[in-house]
């Protein structure tokens, strides 16, 4: 095996020129794993780790530059105010050991329909920032998901940043899991209201082929909201979470059903909107969860 | 571009010289294949099998070392991406050569260790949390420690030892 460890985003982007065949490697998290179990005997690696500007986050007139190697670690103690969903469903990434390796970036390379950031992604309708030595590309995140863990990444493109807009309203993010800590996502679910334009974002993990967005259930709400106290009426909340659930495509698997699945977002999709109103910008504790 | 020499000086046959800072002295083994975890490099090149292989995904915790200061999975570190990088294994906490350090010492009188697998891990980790400026309430020192399993003790005694370790820490740097 080869081992490319270039020192800059320049020499990276050389390398992979060169060599498609380097797996990237930051964090490690995904692409370790897959290594220790002999899943998978890359012919060279290519570790990130040293380029400086992916480690590192900037806001650029209201979007978060989000370099693609910034551990959770960072997203929760940095970026909580400014991409609440994220930073939110960051917290429930692994332990903190992972959470102090593992990236965005990385979540996006293995583009698993479970991966815990894509839901606050799409809510926010975050873009990708893709380059390779002919160019850049910004890929907006509904079309960055093509298949299980296939996206729309060419072999010889590498993920720069993720652009996502500074939240202009309340943003939540839940998941299910088989224990309060340290799980992958039996289904997750991201909301998040501008309260500006007046538009709702929303995304669903780990229940269809790739993570996914409610459209009917986001133009439904949107007209369905007092957009001033951010109260529904009860029959509109529940008709909420029904549009999420069937906008989901889950499969039975080893963590759950797919009656399950829709059970469980259209529950969590009621319970972010609630959530929106009872906890502020989503820094503060939420209310309790009723059975 | 980068060669795959110039990275790995010294390499033969897709193998590297891997140089870190272990444990606080400088420290380097010949012919590592750059692809196996830092787990496995600690544990069959530098001489030091205190961190424990058991998951090789992330789950358990038991191969916790600090990596340039932060407490890692080791098994999710490509040798390769280790070079030139300062780490700390369970060996480097004890307070000198056989004599147990602040969290050491708390296990052990606390009773939290059963079969002792899990404990290497534990202790680099406990060894981060009590060093944190968290509250150390049962519910975060729970969900701080979810990474790391304990299949023996119920986790109790290492709750116990957690809060014996924090005050160890505490009276230390008053």
């Amino acid at each position: 095996m080869d081992f490319f460890a270039p020192a800059s985003w320049a020499e990276a982007l050389e390398t992979k020129a060169a060599r498609p065949d380097a797996v990237p490697i930051s964090g490690g998290t995904d692409v370790m794993v897959e290594l220790n179990f002999d899943l998978r005997r890359p012919s060279a690696l290519m570790d990130l780790g040293r380029i400086r500007e992916l480690r590192e986050w900037d806001v650029v007139g209201g979007t978060v530059h989000l370099g693609a190697a910034v551990p959770y670690a960072r997203i929760i103690s940095d970026l909580a105010d400014r991409l609440p969903a994220l930073a939110m469903a960051a917290r429930t990434v692994g332990s903190p050991q992972i959470r102090n390796r593992a990236t965005v970036g990385g979540n996006l390379g293995t583009a698993s329909p479970a991966g815990d950031a894509h839901p606050a992604l799409l809510a926010t309708g975050a873009v990708v920032q893709a380059e390779s030595f002919r160019g850049v590309r910004h890929i907006p995140i509904d079309g960055f998901f093509t298949g299980v863990k296939r996206s729309a990444l060419a072999q010889d493109e590498l993920i720069r940043a993720v652009l996502i807009p500074t939240a202009a309203g309340p943003q939540q993010f839940s998941k299910v899991g088989s224990r309060g800590a340290m799980v992958i996502a039996v289904c997750s679910f991201a909301l998040a209201l501008d309260l500006e334009a007046h538009r709702v974002g929303t995304g669903i993990g780990s229940a269809g082929p790739t993570p996914l967005v409610a459209r009917a259930a986001e133009r439904f709400l949107a007209g369905a909201l007092d957009w001033t106290t951010l109260s529904v009426p009860t029959a509109a909340a529940q008709r909420f979470g029904e549009l999420v659930a069937e906008a989901a495509s889950p499969i039975d698997d080893v963590r759950g059903t797919a009656d399950y699945r829709r059970h469980a977002l259209a529950v969590l999709a009621t319970r972010a909107l609630r959530w929106v109103r009872t906890a502020g910008n989503g820094t503060h504790t939420r209310e309790p969860v009723p059975a | 571009m980068t060669s795959p020499a110039r990275t790995a000086s010294g390499s033969t046959a897709g193998t590297i010289r891997l140089t870190m800072t272990v444990n606080g002295d400088a420290r380097a083994a010949d012919r590592v294949p750059p692809g196996i975890s830092l787990l496995t490099a600690l544990r069959e090149h530098f001489d030091l099998p205190g961190s424990k292989n058991a998951c090789e995904q992330g789950e358990c915790g038991s191969c916790t070392v600090y990596l340039d200061g932060e407490p890692v999975c080791s098994c999710l570190v490509a040798a390769g991406q280790a070079q030139g990088r300062e780490v700390r294994t369970v060996e480097g906490l004890a307070a000198q050569a056989g004599v147990p350090g602040a969290v050491q010492r708390a296990f052990i009188e606390c009773g939290a260790v059963q079969c002792g697998f899990c404990t290497p891990g534990l202790i680099v980790a406990v060894d981060a949390l009590v060093r944190r400026d968290v509250e150390l309430d049962d519910a975060v020192v729970r969900e701080e420690l979810a990474g790391n399993l304990c299949r023996c003790t119920g986790y109790e005694k290492i709750i116990d030892a957690v809060r014996v370790a924090a005050r160890y820490v505490r009276e230390a740097a008053a």
